[in-house]
């Protein structure tokens, strides 16, 4: 945000760049390879649900559009404790392709009705040989990933969090600011 | 195509950098106005000085606004693992607003209120009441959250601090003529000079006083604006600002412990002023938040398409 626009007490936010979210399947297929975490066929967009009629409208129109599918994925729409919505959609686990797709849709009709503004992340949970389970989290008002590993009720696995990091660099946009990396305690599929 | 439900509010503006323009023409008439009064009377050298002085009073209010702040409402730094929900708030608030997270602070006292300062964003502290915690759901301290960190995103502690430098020079002024009058050399030019210099500082101190309270009432109006954007639940704040300004007015006097110079980033007024109540408040109207909510409130709700 502009030193302008604060002073006209404005708030703008950047483009958001939802291609991004197309690099995944290449990255699971990475993960798998190097580290050998497996993808566990489910996935999450995160938001706010505004106030008012629109967007009930707007979200039931969402989970209807995943939901005509043919190979039909299980949508299931809960909220945290913090109000915030997570729609977890749930396909096999061999098509990270598809889950992405789906992922891509929900962000796009959410911002295609205005309610752009209220997209916190996207979320692709892995998992990890030894029983664990780590989320490649979507920024959406950044456009970039980051690994998010929980362990135990409010602690995060960091060096596991690293080694994602490293073996993705390459392939996916990573934010940079680890102090960006926000923790999603308690999200679908994690 | 992607259009955001952001509705422009250009008349609140237009109103606002409106009186920002004015303040700034104030600080320059006076100073200019000073120095050709001062000409030919051996002070004229010291004017800028005296407007150089005022900025730097400013500008060392504003590097120091988080300490001074905190300590005026007693109030500390706490961590993510003494306040895992607060800051989980704050946290997401500030990935949904693409803003750096400011420090978060709490402040031990009944009066429900929240307030946020600092030099900068990245310099920013975010602080609540225990009293605010304890009355509020947590969607409405959300709210209030938003509220206080779209003060912090649009850096109102500078633009505040900015805009008091002519009232601050004025003030100085006030006092400085005053003593120079009583002390200072007995000739007729000086003696002019020093009437001049008390009666242009008076006008300008009162005229910058309405001015900044002008000011402050239109920065709450946008930051309402920016926080129910950002939560997109404008009925969340709105709540909230029914349920601390009408119990601020019941608590007793002797609990409002916070200075008045604090007042202005404050959520709701901690000290409520019985005359000439709408000219010199620092916050607008219970009635005129409420009503520009439930603006936002029917634009989020508006029909898709």
């Amino acid at each position: 945000m502009g030193f302008w626009d604060a002073l006209r007490g404005r708030r703008t936010t950047s483009a958001p760049n939802l291609d991004a979210l197309f690099l995944v399947p290449s990255a699971a297929v990475t993960l798998q390879t190097s580290m050998g975490l497996t993808p566990t066929g489910e996935g999450s967009v995160c938001f706010r649900s505004a106030a008012g009629a629109a967007f009930q409208e707007t979200q039931a129109e969402v989970v209807a559009l995943i939901e005509a599918d043919p190979e039909t994925p299980e949508v299931e729409v809960t909220t945290d404790s913090f109000g915030f919505t997570w729609l977890s959609i749930e396909r096999d686990p061999d098509e990270v392709a598809g889950l992405c797709t789906d992922l891509h849709a929900v962000n796009t009709a959410l911002e295609a009705q205005g309610f752009g503004d209220g997209l916190l992340c996207s979320l692709v949970p892995f998992q990890v040989p030894g029983g664990a389970r780590v989320g490649l989290v979507y920024l959406y008002k950044r456009g970039t990933f980051y690994p998010f590993a929980p362990k135990g009720p409010q602690q995060r696995d960091n060096l596991l969090e690293i080694q994602v990091r490293d073996a993705l660099a390459a392939e996916l946009p990573v934010e940079q600011e680890l102090s960006r990396w926000l923790a999603v305690w308690g999200a679908p599929g994690l | 195509m992607p259009r955001s439900r952001f509705i422009k509010d250009t008349g609140l503006i237009v109103r606002m950098s409106t009186v920002m323009f004015l303040l700034g023409g104030l600080f320059v008439a006076l100073i200019v106005g000073l120095m050709f009064a001062a000409a030919n009377s051996g002070y004229s050298r010291m004017v800028p000085i005296i407007g150089l002085i005022g900025i730097g009073i400013a500008g060392w209010q504003w590097w120091n606004s988080d300490k001074a702040a905190m300590r005026a409402m007693r109030a500390y730094e706490v961590t993510p693992e003494e306040y895992p929900e607060l800051h989980g708030i704050v946290d997401r608030l500030c990935t949904l607003a693409e803003m750096p997270k400011p420090r978060v602070g709490i402040s031990e006292m009944n009066v429900p209120n929240a307030f946020a300062t600092g030099r900068s964003p990245d310099r920013a502290v975010v602080c609540v009441t225990t009293g605010i915690m304890g009355k509020l759901t947590t969607e409405e301290l959300e709210a209030v959250l938003a509220h206080e960190l779209s003060h912090v995103a649009h850096r109102d502690v500078l633009v505040m601090t900015v805009a008091s430098s002519a009232g601050i020079v004025a003030g100085m002024l006030m006092q400085g003529s005053r003593f120079g009058a009583l002390l200072g050399r007995r000739d007729r030019n000086s003696a002019a000079l020093f009437m001049i210099t008390l009666l242009a500082s008076l006008i300008v101190y009162a005229v910058s006083f309405f001015l900044l309270r002008l000011l402050s009432r239109y920065r709450e109006l946008c930051a309402d604006r920016a926080g129910a954007y950002l939560t997109l639940k404008p009925g969340a704040l709105a709540s909230a600002l029914q349920k601390i300004t009408g119990e601020i007015a019941m608590i007793p006097q002797q609990d409002l412990r916070a200075p008045k110079s604090l007042n202005a980033l404050c959520i709701a007024p901690a000290i409520s002023c019985a005359t000439l109540k709408t000219l010199t408040s620092t916050h607008p109207s219970l009635e005129q938040r409420l009503e520009q909510l439930a603006r936002i409130q029917a634009e989020l709700g508006r029909p898709t398409t």
